[in-house]
């Protein structure tokens, strides 16, 4: 399985669009630096970019190397190797590979900004964690899809409107319920809905940590109480975590029954 | 011939330098106690009291006098008394460290306290754990210089203020570091006096408080870590000048708390990171003018009830939210302030923006509405509301608007 892994994981590294993944990440951190020299703001903006970007290339990137690996992939499965190995070790390998080009690009700007010399780096490695955590999230649901989905129009196309849902339609009627239910005291329910959501809880993650002082109403109290607290951020660990393990288990699943 | 002659030498021996004398206390001095040496003095006399640690509060000064401690002699009032009560115009208290006054929910008990009269100092001391710090009665024309008065919070009902004034007037406070404390400083009935380059911070409740208090002006302070900054409250001409508001949080804090108050002024001013910038209800014809707003929460939060207020020239940069309004504001002028998210455009190069700016977002509303729905700040939804607000506003209110916006930032 090791072996799976670098080969998925060399494949993609060599691939113009990982490249292309990490000179973006690398020009907009740089680009942001050179704007504002002030790194709370940068991270800031980053975390936007990061909330819009990473879960969808992930996706995309999922089902991408499912698809177009597909020959390779019937070819191993010739081979006497054990199913679980194959699929497992060509999505850590897609996984790692993204999670790896994120945090170079996003990361070396910071770095030759003196991060380390301020007190901003426990914030920062909060940002850098949830990016590498969302990719691994997310391209476990793109290559899921591809495997569910032979057709590849729909496995695509499926990957968008699961992004959509989860960056912003979710968010909609998220608000739209707090706005409907408005007179009831909400905040736990508030806390609740966003573990459902892993983009939201990334936010909220890297929001405690950098745009506190607007979030210290009552109701930011509330959160700050639950998520500010080393069990709160452990549990939010945790669900993100299970967010990466549901595909990754359905995955092994499928790929044990799958007629190819 | 001889009658006169004796009765203007004894004028002259009554009022010449001859007759004020310097009285030591203090172990192996003339006097062993302070109130043997306050005892003898009379008008004029100055009082040196040597190092060491006095346990006879309250010292009583009931005729003008000059105290002066040398060598930061303590005055230790054991839990229960005042430290220093002064009863007389033209007293100077200086060099001291008071201790301990103890707390009391029966009476207000002072580190030292001024009683319906003029002209006193009070610089140079050092007030530990005291109940209250300064208080001031009726006094007036004096000075609160140099001192550092240290409290040790434990809640509202049982920590006092460190500057108290009551009924005063033409009063001096400057250059002194409090903490701990309720509020800082506080103003009730307090007129025509300056707060001048002090340092409030660790306190309670506020900074400084102002109450029913008029023409005062407070210059060059540093407000840190309360919790509120400042508050003043029925108060008419508060001039607020070159102030530091920084690093006021909390659930309820305030850079700057105003409420019913008239014809102030809040000018050269610096909010950074406060929970609220400044929250105003309530009040009129203030003046904000060239103030920095620098990474709040929300930079200004007008509640109802503020008419013909001005904003000109202020710097808003990295607040969450800039400008939050409840209530009509249409008498209210917004004016040539740099706003750090505005996107417009300047294509005749005059410094200022083309396009109207407004100040308030789409989001913004509607966090005001439900509070519950900050969770969603920065989230894509949200941009794209903000966005599709900004091109076709119909929510936000149409009367919270810059129609001159500043292409930059104000250099200061």
């Amino acid at each position: 399985m090791l072996r799976i892994i670098r080969y998925s994981f060399a494949d993609l590294i060599r691939s113009r669009w990982l490249y292309f993944y990490t000179g973006f990440y690398l020009v907009l951190t740089g680009a942001l630096f050179l704007i504002s020299a002030d790194l709370s703001k940068v991270m800031v903006s980053l975390m936007n970019a990061i909330l819009f970007i990473v879960p969808l290339v992930a996706l995309l990137f999922g089902v991408m190397v499912q698809y177009y690996t597909r020959e390779f992939t019937e070819l191993l499965l010739a081979q006497p190797l054990p199913r679980r190995s194959i699929f497992l070790g060509q999505y850590l390998g897609i996984a790692t590979a993204l999670a790896m080009s994120f945090l170079l690009g996003a990361g070396i700007p910071f770095i030759l900004s003196g991060i380390f010399l301020s007190g901003e780096i426990w914030n920062f490695s909060i940002l850098l964690l949830s990016g590498v955590l969302l990719s691994y999230i997310f391209s476990a649901l793109g290559y899921l899809l591809a495997l569910m989905h032979d057709n590849r129009i729909r496995g695509f196309g499926l990957a968008i409107v699961i992004w959509l849902i989860l960056a912003v339609i979710y968010d909609g009627l998220f608000l739209l319920g707090l706005a409907w239910f408005s007179d009831y005291p909400l905040e736990r329910v508030a806390i609740g809905v966003t573990l459902f959501n892993p983009i939201d809880l990334a936010r909220i993650l890297i929001l405690l940590k950098l745009d506190i002082s607007a979030l210290m109403g009552y109701t930011g109290a509330v959160f700050n109480r639950f998520l500010g607290t080393s069990t709160g951020m452990g549990l939010a660990l945790v669900v993100l975590a299970t967010w990466a393990i549901v595909p990754v288990t359905l995955i092994r699943t499928i790929s044990l029954k799958k007629d190819f | 011939m001889i009658r006169q002659l004796l009765f203007l030498a004894l004028i002259l021996l009554l009022s010449g330098p001859a007759a004020t004398r310097t009285l030591h206390v203090g172990p192996g001095q003339s006097y062993s106690s302070i109130r043997r040496a306050l005892d003898a003095a009379g008008t004029g006399d100055r009082i040196i009291v040597h190092a060491g640690t006095y346990q006879e509060c309250p010292v009583v000064i009931d005729r003008s006098i000059t105290l002066s401690g040398y060598g930061l002699p303590i005055l230790d009032a054991q839990g229960e008394r005042e430290g220093v009560i002064i009863e007389a115009d033209s007293v100077t208290v200086e060099g001291f460290e008071i201790r301990h006054t103890g707390y009391s929910y029966i009476e207000d008990r002072a580190g030292i306290r001024v009683k319906r009269n003029k002209a006193f100092t009070i610089r140079n001391n050092r007030l530990i754990l005291t109940f209250f710090g300064i208080y001031l009665e009726h006094a007036r024309s004096g000075v609160v210089e140099n001192n550092a008065i240290l409290g040790k919070p434990l809640g509202e009902a049982n920590s006092g203020n460190g500057i108290h004034l009551w009924y005063c007037s033409e009063v001096d406070i400057r250059n002194n570091l409090i903490r701990g404390h309720r509020d800082g400083i506080y103003f009730e009935f307090a007129t025509d006096s300056r707060i001048r380059n002090n340092i409030s911070e660790d306190n309670l409740r506020y900074g400084l408080h102002f109450m029913f208090s008029n023409d005062d002006i407070y210059t060059g302070n540093t407000f840190r870590e309360n919790g509120a900054g400042v508050a003043v409250m029925f108060s008419r001409r508060i001039r607020m000048l070159h102030n530091l508001f920084h690093l006021n949080w909390g659930q309820a804090a305030y850079g700057l708390l105003l409420k019913e108050i008239y014809d102030a002024e809040i000018r050269e001013n610096t909010f950074q990171k406060n929970t609220i910038g400044i929250f105003t209800e309530g009040s009129n014809r203030i003046h904000y003018e060239d103030n920095d707003f620098l990474q709040n929460g929300w930079a200004v939060k007008v509640a109802g009830g503020c008419d013909q207020n001005t904003f000109i020239r202020n710097n808003f940069i990295g607040n969450s939210f800039d400008f939050a309004a409840i209530g009509n504001m249409s008498s209210n002028r917004i004016e040539q302030n740099f706003w750090g998210d505005y996107t417009g455009y300047d294509l005749d190069k005059d410094g200022t923006g083309d396009v109207p700016y407004r100040p308030v977002k789409l989001f913004n509303y509607i966090v005001d509405q439900t509070p519950e729905t900050i969770i969603l700040m920065r989230s894509l939804l949200v941009e794209i509301l903000n966005f599709s607000e900004k091109v076709s506003p119909v929510l936000t209110p149409a009367d919270v608007s810059d129609a001159l916006p500043r292409m930059h930032r104000y250099g200061r």
